[in-house]
Order: C-alpha cells, then structure tokens, then sequence
C-alpha cells in the first residue's frame, strides 16, 4: 500500500498544524458489478486514527461512499515533539501505518 | 472567423455534454431506485448516530463544487464555527448523503486537540443531491449545515 504524508517537520508550541493523508486503496464499494454481471464484493477501508505521542488525536470512521484511494486533510495543535502515527485498517482488520516526527520548538 | 471558431466550440462542447448526460442516464436507470437512499433515510441515518436531540442549522459550513463531472470523486470540505478549546470543542462530525445506497458516508472523530474543527476529503456521489454535515459539540448540541452538489457522471456502477 502506497501512503502519502504531508506534515510540517517543525512548528512553534500552540501552532495548529494541517496534516495530510492519503493511501492507495480502491474502496470496493460492493455495489459495483462485473462483466459477468456479478457483483464485486465490498473491499473497503473502515477507520482511520492519527495518534500523536500516542494519545489520539482524530479518527475517521470510512464508508462505501468514501472515493478510491481515501484522502484526508485534518489539523491538530502541537503540543510537543513527538511522533505523529496514522493508521488505516480494513474490513478484516488488516492495517498499514505509516509515522512522521514533529519537532516542537 | 473569430465568431466562426467560437460557434463551432460551443456546438463541440453541447455534443460532449449531451453525451456525458445520456451516459448518466442510462447508467442511473440501470440503478434501481430501491437502493438510493431517500431523504428520510438520511434522518434516519443522522438519528442513529446522534440520537433525539434537536437539530439547530447552523455553525457547519459544507464546501462542495457547484458542479462535478465525475461523482465517483468529490471534494468536500466541513467547517465548524468553534473555538476548540477544552470546554467548547466539536466532538464528532458526520458526512450524510441523501441519495447513496448507503446514507452514512463518514464520521470523524475531533478533540480539544484538532485546534481547529475542519476537515476534508473526497467522497462519492450517486447523483445531484444536498450532502448534509452534522457536528456534535461538546455540549452536546448538534449542528447541521448542507451544500449542494450537481453531478453529471454519477457514480453508480461505472469506477
């Protein structure tokens, strides 16, 4: 799975900062048929969290109406230099993560 | 000849979109109507994630195209009037589509910590519709706001 992050590397305390996030997927809807006429099963990524030295600070919770490959743009305050982690996980529980350092000055 | 030109673009661009709306057409015929989701089911669907309490318009702003030719991919961005603080802060926030098989298209979860109550993303739509947005404050109080979208390729079966 492809991720894309885009995220400040610095920020001054207080700052609230955009974060970015994307991952390559193609949310199946399960609405969709093949040539065959048969549908195609549902294949869709279900949540999404981002965690800030470890406490969570948002979460997304995805749907069949969510475009293929799930884009995202939130903000947070930075509070302190820490790792920014974002995980996606699927219908079966199957995850991809991928972290970012801030460094607060 | 300037003038020429121009009519000859105008008839080029009236042949594609003619085009691009019978494909729709057929496409959305082809959908039966027992799986759109109907404006009710978008209450129901709101009611369900928020539960009874009264529903005030306003404080959310939905931004939305006027137009999108593809509504397997809309850009949709959700704003909420509040200060984020500790005691004044939005809690969750619902994207609502009245006319996709399934109403409820994503929550988002926020926190004194998002510092500002925005978020964007991309989602689909199955045809010309008025997507809702609901936040909860954490006062509890729920806020709806609404932005309408005409879309010519709708994403039904087709991407």
């Amino acid at each position: 799975m492809s991720i894309r992050i885009s995220a400040p590397d610095t920020a001054s305390k207080n700052e609230v900062i955009e974060l970015k996030a994307l991952i390559q997927h193609p949310m199946e809807t399960g609405y969709r048929r093949n040539n065959r006429g048969e549908i195609i099963e549902r294949d869709i990524i279900t949540t999404f969290e981002c965690t800030y030295d470890g406490d969570t600070v948002f979460q997304a919770r995805f749907h069949p109406g969510i475009a293929a490959n799930p884009f995202l743009t939130f903000y947070t305050r930075a509070t302190k230099s820490g790792t920014l982690e974002f995980r996606w996980t699927d219908q079966n529980g199957q995850s991809w993560a991928e972290t970012h350092s801030l460094t607060v000055k | 000849m300037e003038m020429m030109k121009q009519d000859k673009f105008n008839f080029m661009l009236d042949r594609r979109r003619l085009l691009t709306l019978g494909t729709a057409g057929l496409v959305c015929a082809a959908f039966p109507m027992s799986t759109s989701a109907e404006a009710a089911d978008a209450d129901k669907a709101i009611r369900d994630l928020f539960g009874d309490g009264e529903l005030n318009e306003g404080r959310v702003t939905v931004d939305l195209p006027p137009i999108a030719e593809n509504g397997n991919s809309v850009a949709i961005k959700v704003t909420v009037d509040s200060p984020m603080t500790e005691n004044d802060h939005v809690r969750r926030i619902a994207i609502i589509s009245p006319r996709n098989p399934l109403a409820e298209v994503a929550e988002f979860q926020l926190g004194p910590r998002a510092g500002k109550a925005e978020v964007a993303t991309r989602i689909r739509m199955a045809g010309t519709q008025t997507i809702r947005a609901v936040a909860e404050m954490s006062d509890g109080s729920l806020w709806l706001g609404k932005a309408s979208t005409v879309v010519t390729l709708a994403a039904c079966i087709i991407g």
